[in-house]
């Protein structure tokens, strides 16, 4: 190997360069690493999340900036989530139909689809769907802009950034979730009476009666209104993803990556704690 | 003998009757990932007065334009603002400061879902809340023909040249009426003639408004023709600071080296 670091390839000239991989000399090393990085994330994300917020709350208000973005999150999303409630719905209704007949509880079939849509499967798709197309756009987009300095230009102009960019995005997915959500209920449940309709006879009334039958509040509103965590955690990685992007097209595309990713996991594990939160607090 | 820095303090320093200057560098360095790009660096720019900084590429003049508007801050060493220390300044508090000035980027930098028109708004609606709609677009379009781009006002900034995006970058910094203005590489990847066209531009905004300008270029003409000053940077520190003809008498070796081949 020469001295610039370059492995000369016969044949070549000049000499293709070969990238050293800088591996840690140990198993711990590689683990210090890791620990590192994760922290470093983690700090950087809390004090992103600092400055989003004071920016939210001060004055000027960017309010244009948040009707688009609510356009953005929840219009264009809506037939998304509505298809992907539809499907969930049939789905739900055959596999609900088969294994209720086995133990001979037909009769419980209305019930068993309201409160698995509306408990479980509706808030959990929504989050999934809308952090699929909206992570990865706003990840993308604010990447983007970082990568081209229009972030920066924006700074420049004596505008803040974290209120303009990341606190409007962050409320829109914060409000527009648990709409989105009901949006996918109705969808499904839709589709999952019309499931079952088509086989047997059930009216739509009977079903809803049926199924909603000594339902409270208590028992479908936190679970539909949980989904503003979601929209924090979508909105909130998407623009740390966005607005910490460096190294050009790559970075866009990692920023994209990540955002989604990391969305949909970090949202999976809150859906944990927030199922127990709502057992705890609304029995 | 007294150093750039020395020269630059006592300068700086307030006198009766005499305002703060517009923009004072004191001693500033900055790294990235352990490479130092600015060594302590000193300078100063009053109202009317326009700088040329001049160097290789990589050593340290875009930095120091990002420095001045608080895009990023030194590691040691202070940049005043009309006598105001930006250092440690909140993000609101910074951007009261930042009204004052207007910044060009290298690449323009333009917002790419905005039209040329909205681009040149955009700080007007942020800023000048009071302004109608009308007056704003009166406004944008005065912007735009003083840099001579009033015929391409709906176009979207992919659908015009660089040079066009480069006047269209000036008539935005220009919106707010920076009392400030600097400029990253204004003539970069222009061809002559556009590059004199901005340049021409450069000094006549400069005639009718007075601002205190900071020109970051490695075009040695270009500098000599906008700029009063030149400051030449090697290596995170200012080789020589002075006229043109400062330059040109120079026997120092990295001054005459760096005129020969520019």
């Amino acid at each position: 190997m020469s001295d610039r670091g370059f492995t000369p390839v016969a044949g070549l000239n000049p000499p293709l360069p070969v990238r050293r991989i800088e591996l840690p000399s140990s198993v711990a090393g590689y683990a210090a690493n890791l620990f590192n990085g994760f922290f470093e994330w983690f700090g950087s994300l809390g004090i992103f999340s600092w400055r989003v917020l004071r920016a939210a709350v001060t004055p000027p208000y960017e309010w244009r900036e948040l009707i688009r973005q609510l356009d953005e999150v929840g219009s264009k999303s809506l037939p998304l989530v509505a298809m992907a409630g539809a499907a969930i719905g049939v789905i739900l209704s055959l596999e609900a139909r088969y294994t209720l007949s086995r133990f001979g509880a037909k009769s419980m079939f209305p019930a068993t689809l309201v409160y698995s849509v509306i408990q479980v499967m509706g808030p959990v798709i929504t989050g999934l769907v809308v952090s699929g197309r909206v992570g990865a756009g706003m990840g993308a987009e604010l990447a983007s802009m970082k990568v081209t300095e229009q972030i920066d230009a924006i700074e420049a102009s004596a505008i803040n950034p974290y209120r303009l960019l990341a606190a409007t995005r962050i409320l829109a997915c914060i409000l527009m979730l648990p709409l989105l959500t009901i949006a996918t209920d109705a969808c499904a449940l839709l589709t999952g009476w019309f499931a079952q309709a088509m086989v047997e006879p059930l009216s739509f009334h009977q079903f809803i009666a049926n199924g909603f039958n000594g339902a409270t509040f208590s028992a479908f509103l936190p679970q539909t209104f949980k989904t503003a965590v979601y929209g924090l955690i979508i909105g909130l990685i998407a623009c740390f993803q966005g607005m910490r992007t460096r190294g050009g097209a790559a970075g866009v595309g990692r920023a994209a990556t990540n955002s989604v990713v990391l969305a949909s996991l970090f949202l999976i594990l809150a859906d944990v704690v927030l199922v127990k939160f709502i057992l705890v607090f609304f029995p | 003998m007294a150093t750039a820095y020395d020269i630059a303090v006592k300068q700086a320093e307030p006198e009766q009757d005499s305002p703060a200057p517009f923009v004072v560098v004191e001693k500033v360095y900055k790294s990235f990932d352990g490479h130092r790009v600015l060594n302590g660096i000193s300078l100063r720019v009053d109202q009317g007065e326009t700088l040329a900084v001049l160097g290789r590429s990589g050593t340290g003049k875009s930095v120091l334009l990002r420095l001045i508007i608080g895009l990023d801050t030194p590691d040691s060493g202070a940049i005043r603002i009309h006598g105001q220390a930006i250092a440690g300044l909140a993000l609101d508090r910074m951007g009261e400061i930042r009204k004052k000035m207007g910044f060009v980027f290298q690449q323009a930098a333009l917002y790419d879902s905005l039209s040329v028109q909205e681009n040149v708004a955009f700080p007007l609606e942020h800023h000048r809340r009071d302004m109608s709609k009308s007056e704003r677009t009166d406004r944008v379009r005065q912007l735009l023909a003083e840099v001579g781009l009033d015929g391409d006002i709906d176009k979207m900034p992919s659908d015009i040249s660089g040079g066009m995006q480069k006047r269209v970058g000036l008539a935005r910094a220009l919106a707010l009426e920076p009392e400030i203005l600097l400029l990253d590489e204004p003539t970069a990847g222009l061809d002559p003639i556009s590059s004199a066209e901005i340049d021409e531009l450069i000094l006549k905004l400069q005639r009718e408004r007075r601002m205190a300008s900071v020109v970051v270029t490695h075009d040695l003409h270009s500098a000599r023709t906008i700029a009063g000053r030149l400051a030449l940077l090697n290596e995170g520190d200012v080789v020589i600071e002075g006229t043109f003809e400062d330059l040109q008498q120079s026997e120092i070796g990295f001054v005459k080296e760096f005129l020969k081949q520019s």
